[in-house]
């Protein structure tokens, strides 16, 4: 089989990873451990789906890249809506992080498979694909890649959203290393107290690492729900990709510039059971937890050595009330 | 007239029923050092963090330069140039001296660690400070983190400084080389709050002292007005007469003998070194010292939560006259070799008792193994809770009100009240009186004369010098991690025990110096 | 210098030291009917206005105590969630957050399958005896792993018990496919053997019966057992506990062990009392769910019954809604998704009182 394609598969497999670690690594950055990343990406996905439908039957020549836009908004604005539900709670009311993940994820996942597995029946149309959509998203942004050999395959023959994953990987990275906000960020996750003490503001930073983060992992619902699945949506098939991501976060130890080579690492792993000989049906399910076991090493070895820059951050989980005494 | 740089009015803070501050009012001019001057939980800090937006006040007003200010939030105190050096550093574990210093500054445009730490470098040499800008906070002592946070006030160009107990963590010579500095930014205009409980830092220090006593505003006299005497009257209310009775110890002898204890912690900073001394039946022993010069650390390695770099603890056993040496033997194991050791210690909620659980079952902590089965005894708890509360007259709703929600004084009573049912031999009791108010303070000092009287060996970590010398038969004085000597309580002066809490005998300097 | 002008934040929070029961009962009262009422506009949202307001919940009752086998259904349900929820109880109380009930309850589930297919020619008491303590060790194992590693090197515990339901997951889905009934099935055939009988002539009866016993001696165990005290101690402060000498690895991974092992056992009734098999999704994110439910009891086991009734009668309510309206089942985790929302935030007004301030200060000044 071809090693180029194999390669753009794990890139693809990849991506859903890379934009639900990144999102997840900003909320973690914060001090919020959000365990609702999984129900975020499944219903920011089928947002995305639900929106594009509506467009592209309620026109009778939808143009692809109007739905392209329609659906990211929707996908935007439904996992900002969960993000803000998350910070709401656990912020400003100061209920318990995990519990309120869990919560977040069990409704999320909820509405996004009530959508994404009866879109039809609920809006009342017959039809359920939305190619000009679809289309629109898998455009590869470099249309000659197929004359650039192997490199072109695997790195070229994706949609924008491959390249917007990278950008916001790179953004968050330089982000987080390079500027005062970042530097505030991550004073925040670690120390909130002093971060109050040095006069920022402990809320508006979690509100906003949060809800971006929450974005940004709902992007990865999106990529996967129109781009990678062609716009149709499966309650099954979107799995065990949130967790997988939120593994990803400690495999690549909460830095997003290492994530992008953790995600496709997954990636591979994801589908690698397909393309390594001598599986059978059975052990191809052991393959798959190659990924579970390998974070788990991670997170044993990090402990380990307890080198201060690779632990989780000081106060994730942990809620921050200032007259606290 | 000097110009008034901060004016506190009629402020009030409250947290649930406990008054901390009660209607303070005061002012800082420019170019003066100002002290605050309290004993412990006389509402000093809880006062200043008001001016650094960590609190707000319930009532009353804060100028600052004139004008009425409302401080919301540590932003807002930057923005009237307040800085705050917390007694708990506020610092990043993880990050560099330099992002912490400009941690949460805005007005400085991209960021540029480079250019932030040249600045810093330029401080450092105007002052003196030795400090590496890229070094790692979690690889400091704690001496360098302060030196950290007084970096990071001057670079944020704050006016007005308040320092929170600066000195408690630090060497004399530290602390000299500290002042001159505060000396200097006072002289080149700025205003500096010290809160402090040291007289001799007061008088040597500031130029106006201002009082508080439980919450209260007391007064503000000029530091050329002040002596010793007069302050400690502001401080105390009174004459300190304390009038602890002090019976003749009796019947004593040797209970508990440490031989050349030393105690490193988990960074490697040695805490204790070689410390030697017997405790005795029949008295009370007082360990006087600044604040963590390893008195805690001592308390610990003798009730088995310490382990002994090397050294010997040996306890001789009042029936059987056997010798047990304790080192490094866990608490359990103590009490299985039929030690009765009692500890009373410095964290009361966080370490003798959990503050979730009501009297009940606080007093099975020691206890809750005995009796059969794999079921928990709850009458003979109850019994002692009950008994407990009625002695010590205990204010509570119940015994399964959790303590948490009863005053310090009563969080106390009900811990020292568990540790003495327990007929101890030896009594370890870390500053068992401090936040009490006076009533409860003396029934606790009559708990323990009355433990002394019926052979107990009583160990006394106190931090008041009028308490040890009035209570204590015998006080050993303990600097950085070291004994500098044991004197007799009835014929030692606090200046006898103040000049050996910051000094270490020649003896032992020229020890450290041949090392 | 930049100056502001004075103001007072107009709502100010502080922690509650003291809530009397009663009101604290009172606000918990009125989130639960809260969390109807927006159940109620939920569900007619979501089948846009097919159904009214009020029939909602006849319909939701209707689902959940219809017929004798719906009542039967609503109680094997509710008991399934308090079988995790109180397995989560001791390990929360000691604040180790063991977010790996469904991959402790699946392995349990596994282990049981196991011994049947290794004993083929096995039947009746025995069989189901040791596949209940296979079940019980599995469980235990799945807990104990991520206890010793947080008593050892203090591993993040939230992060590692995540992990290892995904380890469990792809475990049950290898032995599902070795054991499939035909080619590319994915699906193993129900067993024949190791099934609970009927008790008193009710299906699941065995199983009611067990989680109500565990239910009730978790709560004594917590409550009243010396190792439930030591639990209660290092979960408020370790320092504590060291002080008065409990060994705290041993209690955090001993816990874990009881924590596990009642996920096991939740695993055996799934495979012995109810499914006969195990698939990946047999526990069907009840492990999950499960650690709501306790939180929102306050993790005393008896209130679980009433916690995972509530979310059992929901997520069942739901359903026959949604079959009614040929909508898919889903519909309930968007239900009981927005119930425990509110019963979070609930939460808050019982810990925590806003307190209004008069604003501005002119006022005060004019008293």
């Amino acid at each position: 089989m071809d090693f180029a394609y194999i390669l753009s598969r794990a890139v693809a497999q990849g991506l859903p990873l890379l934009y639900g670690s990144n999102g997840e690594i900003l909320n973690e950055k914060s001090g919020n451990l959000n365990l609702g990343i999984p129900g975020i990406m499944i219903s920011g996905g089928v947002a995305g789906i639900v929106g594009a439908l509506i467009y592209e039957n309620s026109v009778a020549e939808p143009n692809g890249v109007v739905g392209l836009i329609v659906s990211l908004l929707c996908s935007v604005v439904c996992s900002l809506v969960l993000s803000l539900i998350y910070c709401f709670l656990t912020v400003t009311l100061r209920a318990n992080q995990n519990v309120t993940g869990l919560a977040i994820t069990i409704f999320g996942s909820g509405l996004g498979n009530f959508y994404g597995g009866a879109i039809s029946t609920i809006l009342g149309i017959s039809n359920n694909s939305i190619p000009a959509t679809a289309a629109a998203y898998k455009a590869p942004l470099v249309p000659f890649y197929d004359k650039l050999g192997a490199i072109g395959t695997i790195f070229f023959s994706h949609g924008f959203m491959f390249y917007l994953a990278l950008i916001i990987a790179f953004v968050s990275w330089f982000v987080l290393k390079k500027t005062r906000t970042g530097l505030s960020l991550r004073a925040v996750g670690e120390n909130p107290a002093t971060a109050d003490a040095a006069g920022i503001s402990v809320t508006k930073y979690k509100y906003v690492a949060t809800c971006l983060g929450g974005i940004i992992a709902g992007l990865g619902g999106l990529y996967y729900a129109v781009d990678y699945s062609n716009g149709l949506w499966d309650t099954q098939s979107f799995g065990d990709r949130g967790w997988l991501a939120v593994a990803l976060v400690i495999f690549v130890v909460w830095k997003p510039n290492l994530a992008v080579l953790g995600a496709f690492l997954f990636g591979g792993l994801y589908i690698a059971e397909i393309f390594v000989p001598g599986l059978t049906s059975a052990t191809k399910e052991l393959f798959k937890m190659l990924p579970y076991l390998v974070t788990i090493v991670i997170l044993i070895s990090t402990s380990l050595m307890k080198k201060k820059e690779n632990q989780p951050p000081e106060s994730l989980g942990l809620p921050y009330f200032r007259e606290e005494r | 007239m000097a110009e008034a740089a901060i004016e506190l009015r009629n402020i009030t803070k409250r947290f649930g029923s406990v008054t901390a501050n009660k209607n303070i009012s005061m002012t800082v001019n420019k170019g003066e050092i100002l002290s605050i001057l309290g004993e412990n939980g006389s509402g000093k800090t809880t006062l200043m963090n008001m001016l650094s937006g960590i609190y707000h006040p319930d009532e009353g007003q804060i100028f600052v330069g004139g004008k009425e200010a409302s401080i919301q939030s540590p932003k807002d105190a930057f923005d009237y140039k307040i800085g705050m050096i917390h007694q708990h550093f506020k610092l990043v574990d993880i990050l560099t001296v330099t992002e912490n210093v400009i941690l949460g500054l805005k007005d400085e445009g991209k960021l540029s660690l480079k250019k932030s730490a040249a600045r810093i470098k330029e401080i450092c040499d105007m002052y003196g400070f030795k400090i590496d800008p890229m070094k790692k906070i979690y690889e400091m002592s704690v001496s360098e983190k302060q030196t950290v946070e007084i970096i990071k006030v001057i670079y944020r160009g704050a006016e007005i400084l308040i320092l929170d107990e600066p000195t408690a963590v630090l060497t004399p010579k530290e602390t000299d080389n500290l002042f001159s500095i505060l000396r200097n930014m006072r002289d080149s205009g700025k205003s500096i709050i010290i809160i402090t409980h040291k007289l001799g830092e007061v008088l040597s220090l500031s130029d106006k002292v201002a009082v508080l006593r439980k919450g209260e505003y007391i007064g503000t006299v000029e530091t050329k007005d002040a002596t010793e005497q007069s302050l400690t009257e502001m401080m105390v209310g009174k004459k300190v007469s304390l009038n602890i009775e002090r019976a003749e110890p009796h019947d004593c002898e040797n209970r508990l003998s440490l031989t050349n204890v030393s105690v490193t912690n988990k960074e490697g900073v040695q805490i204790l070194k070689n410390v030697s001394f017997t405790a005795k039946s029949g008295e009370i022993l007082g360990i006087a010292g600044i604040a963590g010069s390893g008195q805690k650390e001592l308390l610990e390695a003798i009730a088995g939560l310490q382990h002994l770099k090397s050294g010997s603890i040996v306890y001789y056993d009042p029936k059987t006259g056997k010798e047990e040496n304790l080192r490094d033997k866990t608490p359990l194991q103590i009490r299985d070799l039929g030690v009765r050791l009692s500890f009373v210690p410095e964290d009361r909620l966080g370490m003798g008792l959990v503050g979730s659980m009501g009297i009940t079952d606080n007093m099975m902590l020691r206890s809750y193994k005995g009796g059969k089965g794999m079921f928990l005894h709850r009458k003979d708890p109850k019994t002692l809770a009950d008994k407990i509360i009625k002695e010590l007259e205990v204010v509570t709703p119940g015994t399964d009100t959790p303590v948490r929600k009863l005053s310090g004084g009563n969080i106390q009573k009900v811990l020292v009240g568990r540790e003495i049912a327990a007929s101890p031999t030896v009594l370890m009791a870390a500053y068992p009186v401090r936040g009490l108010d006076i009533n409860s303070s003396y029934t606790i000092y009559n708990l323990l004369n009355a433990q002394k009287d019926i052979g107990t060996a009583v160990i006394f970590v106190g931090e008041d010098l009028d308490v040890l010398i009035e209570l204590c038969d015998r006080i050993l004085v303990i600097c950085h991690g070291q004994i500098s000597g044991i004197v007799d309580g009835k014929s030692a002066t606090k200046e006898d025990i103040g000049m050996m809490m910051t000094n270490l005998p020649e003896s032992k300097t020229a020890e450290e110096d041949a090392q | 210098m930049k100056v502001k002008a004075a103001k007072e934040p107009l709502v100010r929070i502080a922690k509650r030291t003291d809530i009397s029961t009663g009101l604290s009962y009172g606000i918990r009262a009125a989130s639960v009917v809260l969390a109807l009422l927006a159940c109620g506009i939920v569900v007619m949202l979501l089948t846009s206005g097919k159904i009214s307001f009020l029939e909602v919940y006849t319909e939701m009752l209707e689902g959940a105590f219809g017929t004798a086998r719906r009542v039967k259904i609503t109680v094997r349900d509710t008991c399934a969630l308090l079988c995790l929820a109180v397995a989560l109880a001791p390990a929360f109380k000691m604040r180790f957050w063991n977010i790996g009930a469904e991959g402790q309850a699946l392995v349990g589930a596994l282990a049981s399958c196991i011994v049947v297919k290794l004993m083929p020619d096995m039947n009746g008491a025995l069989l189901i005896l040791i596949m209940f303590i296979a079940s019980v060790a599995a469980g235990a194992l799945w807990g104990i792993i991520p206890g010793f590693f947080k008593a050892a090197i203090k591993a993040n515990e939230t992060l590692f018990t995540l992990m290892m339901n995904y380890v469990a997951i792809q475990l049950v889905k290898f032995f599902a496919v070795l054991w499939e009934k035909q080619k590319g099935a994915g699906v193993m055939s129900t067993l024949t053997t190791g099934k609970l009988p009927q008790l008193f002539g009710v299906d699941y009866g065995w199983s009611i019966v067990i989680i109500l016993v565990v239910t009730v001696l978790s709560y004594i165990y917590m409550k009243y057992s010396k190792q439930g005290y030591e639990i209660a101690v290092v979960g408020e402060s370790e320092n504590t506990a060291r002080y008065i000498g409990i060994n705290v690895k041993k209690v955090i991974i001993r816990t874990m062990a009881i924590s596990g092992a009642l996920c096991g056992l939740a695993g055996f009734l799934l495979v012995s009392g109810t499914h006969h098999l195990v698939k990946s999704d047999i526990v069907g994110g009840n492990g999950f769910t499960a650690i709501i439910v306790a939180w929102l009891a306050h993790l005393n086991p008896l209130i679980m019954m009433l916690t995972s009734f509530f979310v059992s009668f929901l997520d069942i309510g739901t359903a026959k809604i949604a079959s009614t309206c040929n909508l898919n089942d889903f519909a309930s985790d968007v239900v009981v998704g927005i119930a425990l929302f509110i019963i979070l935030a609930s939460e808050f007004f019982i810990n925590y009182k806003v307190i209004f301030t008069k604003s501005g200060k002119k006022a005060k000044e004019g008293k």
